[in-house]
């Protein structure tokens, strides 16, 4: 470095700095990158929530697009998030399944009859065993997944209207003409 | 509304258990559990060790590492169970990795580059000319010289 430029060296690092510390100001310390994204879904088997003889496992979701939400009564989260979830099923853009996660299964179906319920299916993983394997930190997280019931994305945190019109639905639409 | 409360209260108590109740067969398997929670961030309130939250995520974790253990597992078999589910994070220490290389050989790689820095001013330091002096100048120094010479001998 030329002698004269040599004033400038302090500026540049702080530019540098400050370019970090912005971008840590938009980063989410919660939103953990999932090990499963482009891995096929953990096999589960769950009892339904409406029907607590039968089951449904992942085998049974083959061959269709469909987001996975992870959801509870006792999560706060989950209930700023339920009308959206209610819009989008009304919109039948994309078939959604819910998994129960830890919850009383009463207060489950209060929930979903006062709430309304967007779900195709509700299942219930009383123990969290099935979370614990889908790597579930927090309600709700939402999986997106595909024909070939691969992870294709993941989401911690409530869906929210514009992350579903501009990401979700969208990558819906182009995984639905993959084979 | 008071039951909502005492059912609140003995949940929260139900929660804070302690690694006491855990029995293992051997002293090789309670010291791999310790040692497993103790380097594993519990997810939910990320400062603390699965050992040390009281998260309800934690102590079902705990639940579920305990019957891994037990069963016979090794610490591999249970930190590649964790890491397939929750990611590199959710190790205190991340594994060696080129997408990790910067966290482990960072700080040496800022010493290396501060030692340079410093090789660098020193040398230059060093390598600076011996300033000339006058004829005038020597002569006022050596005066000094003597003068203080004197003192000391003097004193």
């Amino acid at each position: 470095m030329k002698r004269s430029m040599k004033f400038l060296l302090p500026l540049a690092v702080f530019l540098g700095i400050a370019v970090f510390l912005y971008r840590g100001l938009s980063i989410d310390p919660h939103a953990i990158p999932s090990p499963l994204i482009d891995k096929p879904l953990p096999p589960f088997e769950l009892p339904l929530l409406n029907q607590p003889d039968k089951t449904l496992s992942n085998r049974d979701l083959l061959g269709k697009v469909y987001l996975l939400n992870v959801w509870a009564t006792w999560c706060i989260s989950c209930r700023a998030e339920h009308p959206t979830l209610v819009a989008l099923a009304r919109s039948q853009q994309v078939d959604l399944y819910g998994i129960d996660w830890k919850d009383d299964d009463a207060a489950a179906t209060v929930w979903l009859n006062q709430l309304g319920d967007p779900f195709q299916a509700v299942m219930v993983d009383k123990k969290g065993r099935t979370a614990i394997d889908l790597g579930v930190y927090g309600a709700p997280e939402t999986f997106l997944v595909d024909k070939k019931g691969v992870v294709r994305k993941k989401y911690a945190g409530a869906l929210t209207p514009s992350l579903l019109n501009d990401e979700i639905l969208p990558l819906v639409r182009q995984l639905r003409t993959e084979s | 509304m008071l039951a909502t409360l005492l059912l609140a209260l003995s949940l929260s108590l139900h929660a804070a258990t302690t690694l006491e109740q855990f029995k293992f067969d051997t002293q090789r398997q309670t010291d791999d559990f310790r040692e497993l929670l103790g380097q594993m961030r519990c997810l939910v309130c990320q400062n603390e060790s699965l050992a040390a939250s009281n998260a309800d995520l934690a102590q079902d974790l705990r639940e579920e590492l305990y019957e891994q253990v037990a069963s016979g597992k090794s610490k591999q078999d249970v930190i590649d169970f964790m890491v397939a589910r929750y990611g590199d994070f959710v190790l205190y220490k991340p594994p060696l990795r080129p997408s990790t290389y910067l966290i482990w050989f960072g700080p040496i790689l800022l010493f290396v580059i501060g030692a340079v820095v410093l090789a660098r001013i020193l040398r230059r330091q060093t390598s600076l000319p011996e300033p000339t002096l006058s004829e005038e100048d020597r002569k006022r120094a050596e005066a000094l010289l003597e003068s203080t010479d004197s003192d000391t001998q003097s004193s």
